[in-house]
């Protein structure tokens, strides 16, 4: 059967082939290539080896915006989860409203991150015209505008991911370890959580490359202000761009750096948390 | 895992004794609330003259700043937000569509045949799903330059392209699970592998490939950097035209934005409102494979 499906490539996988190269494989590789270029253009690009990483290693605004999307990216994707976790747990125990509960807390999930960024500008912004400050008086208004807003926008799609991993648990497993004299939060911690770690390896990865991707909402609540304090990754390699002219290889440099980063954090924390991982 | 991914509704492993599930049900109530209320806020704003929204947004419109629907008729002149959503229904329909049948084809093709080009195409297509879209953006606004595809056409093959990654991956982990003696058997019947793949699989594949059209849709519907550097600014799908108002240095119209974030999400929450049970769904089942 193999044989005379070999025969298909053409028509099952050709166009996306061809599509992935022309929009993935080519852009990726150009990529690496130009991240050791001077470039204003692709056509004009000049090999200058490591100096673009150099240039971006001892760029204030980089390393800042390195240590700003750490820290964020920290508290987000630990609040996130504890939160959504308490959230499923709280709701697979048969209490009225669960269903309405979960459609509301999964909803601005769906809203894009631009809409989300001005839905709490005005939020946040409200609050701290009291105080006669906004978000961009301070950089710590930012730091916590941003958690706020992540944790909005992502708490219900990974409560909606733990409810299935809790929903998936077999009831005898509980069910025995109430008759063997279990309190319910020895249950919680021996049965339940060991018995969702696939769900935790999903919710971490996905909270986490998010988190540290995040560009939508940082361009839309602050734009990196005050004096780019707020400007996560993402944002400063877009304005090292498209805002500083002369700097698109060093733009180009800081994305490579940006996306090893992402590899290793994503599959350190696939490895780690696959390891812990019930076989069912 | 794979074999039970069914998701029961409402099996309760523990359930709460009634008075502390009415406790719960008024705490998680009130936080429900919260939770829409931000939404709420931006509504209530939309109807008040631009000038009260900054400084007061927590007040009720009264005769003083109620100002009608002029910000929706301020906000949609001045985005041109009718044709923005004309382009971002435009593009997230063909786009998804196209990705759902494409990366379908594909995943069978490379789970189905096992050589060395179909564990490295796999392997790259799970590559791409971490890689940062700001690792690619130049060159791909130049690539998509050269070729001429800056238009709401040509960025549904972008979306093909650099959504494959995901959706192979996902399609990938669903044929494993088919048995693959309904394929043989469709053979012997005499079924070309073309015949085989839209009369077997596909059918088996559909609530794989609902969970892939509402991933997909979700991140096109709302994508912004991507459809600003492939588009440029001729075509504007909805985040570009809602980011445009932000304009020069601190010169936002807050009542136009007011009512442009209305328009922004009313169709999202109607559409969400009538398809919930699918949409949790998806995501549930795409999770459970990821």
């Amino acid at each position: 059967m193999q044989k005379a499906y070999k025969k298909y490539f053409c028509i099952f996988v050709l166009p996306t082939l061809i599509a992935f190269t022309l929009f993935f494989v080519i852009p990726f590789v150009m990529g690496i290539g130009l991240s050791f270029c001077k470039f204003t253009t692709v056509t004009n690009a000049r090999w200058v080896g490591l100096e673009n990483y150099m240039k971006a290693f001892s760029n204030k605004d980089f390393m800042n915006a390195l240590w700003f999307t750490v820290k964020f990216t920290i508290v987000s994707v630990i609040s996130i989860n504890v939160i959504a976790f308490i959230f499923a747990y709280a709701l697979t125990r048969g209490i009225k409203g669960t269903n309405l509960f979960r459609t509301t807390f999964f909803m601005p999930n769906l809203i894009g991150g631009i809409v989300l960024g001005y839905i709490w500008q005005l939020m946040i912004n409200g609050v701290l015209a009291r105080f006669g400050v906004t978000i961009t008086t301070d950089a710590k208004f930012g730091f916590w505008g941003l958690i706020i807003l992540m944790n909005w926008q992502l708490i219900g799609y990974m409560m909606i991911i733990y409810i299935a991993g809790i929903q998936n648990i077999p009831t005898e497993l509980v069910e025995a370890a109430k008759i063997d004299g279990a309190s319910k939060l020895q249950a919680l911690f021996k049965v339940t959580i060991p018995m969702v770690m696939s769900s935790v390896t999903i919710c971490l990865f996905l909270t986490l490359t998010n988190s540290f991707k995040l560009f939508d909402q940082n361009l839309a609540l602050t734009a990196g202000a005050p004096s780019k304090k707020t400007a996560m990754l993402a944002l400063d390699i877009y304005t090292t761009f498209y805002n500083r002219n002369g700097w698109e290889g060093v733009g180009q440099a800081k994305a490579v750096i940006f996306f090893v980063i992402v590899g290793i954090l994503a599959l350190t924390q696939l490895y780690f948390t696959r390891n812990k991982e019930v076989e069912s | 895992m794979a074999g039970k991914k069914k998701i029961q509704e409402d099996v309760q492993t523990m359930e709460v004794s009634k008075g502390t599930g009415t406790v719960m049900t008024v705490i998680f109530a009130v936080l429900a609330l919260v939770f829409i209320f931000p939404i709420i806020l931006v509504f209530i704003n939309s109807f008040k003259s631009k000038l009260y929204i900054s400084d007061q947004p927590f007040a009720l419109p009264n005769s003083d700043t109620f100002v009608g629907l002029s910000n929706y008729i301020d906000g949609v002149a001045k985005t041109g937000l009718i044709k923005a959503a004309g382009y971002s229904i435009f593009i997230t329909v063909f786009s998804v569509l196209l990705v759902v049948l494409l990366t379908a084809m594909t995943a069978w093709w490379l789970t189905r045949v096992k050589s060395k080009i179909s564990t490295v195409l796999y392997y790259l297509f799970v590559f791409a799903m971490i890689v940062p879209f700001q690792m690619v953006m130049f060159t791909l606004s130049k690539v998509t330059d050269m070729l001429n595809l800056g238009n709401p056409v040509g960025i549904i093959f972008v979306y093909v392209g650099f959504g494959a990654g995901l959706s192979v991956f996902m399609f990938a982990g669903f044929v494993k699970a088919i048995p693959i003696s309904l394929e043989e058997a469709a053979m012997i019947d005499g079924c070309t592998p073309i015949q085989t793949f839209f009369r077997i699989v596909l059918p088996v594949l559909k609530p794989t490939a609902i969970t892939v059209a509402i991933l997909n849709a979700m991140w096109i519907w709302n994508d912004y950097l991507l459809p600003l550097l492939v588009l440029g600014s001729d075509y504007q799908t909805i985040p570009i035209a809602v980011q445009y108002l932000r304009g020069g240095y601190g010169s936002v119209d807050m009542g136009a934005m007011m009512g442009m974030l209305v328009l922004a999400i009313l169709p999202i929450i109607v559409f969400y409102l009538l398809c919930q049970k699918y949409i949790i769904k998806g995501v549930a089942a795409g999770a459970v494979k990821g």
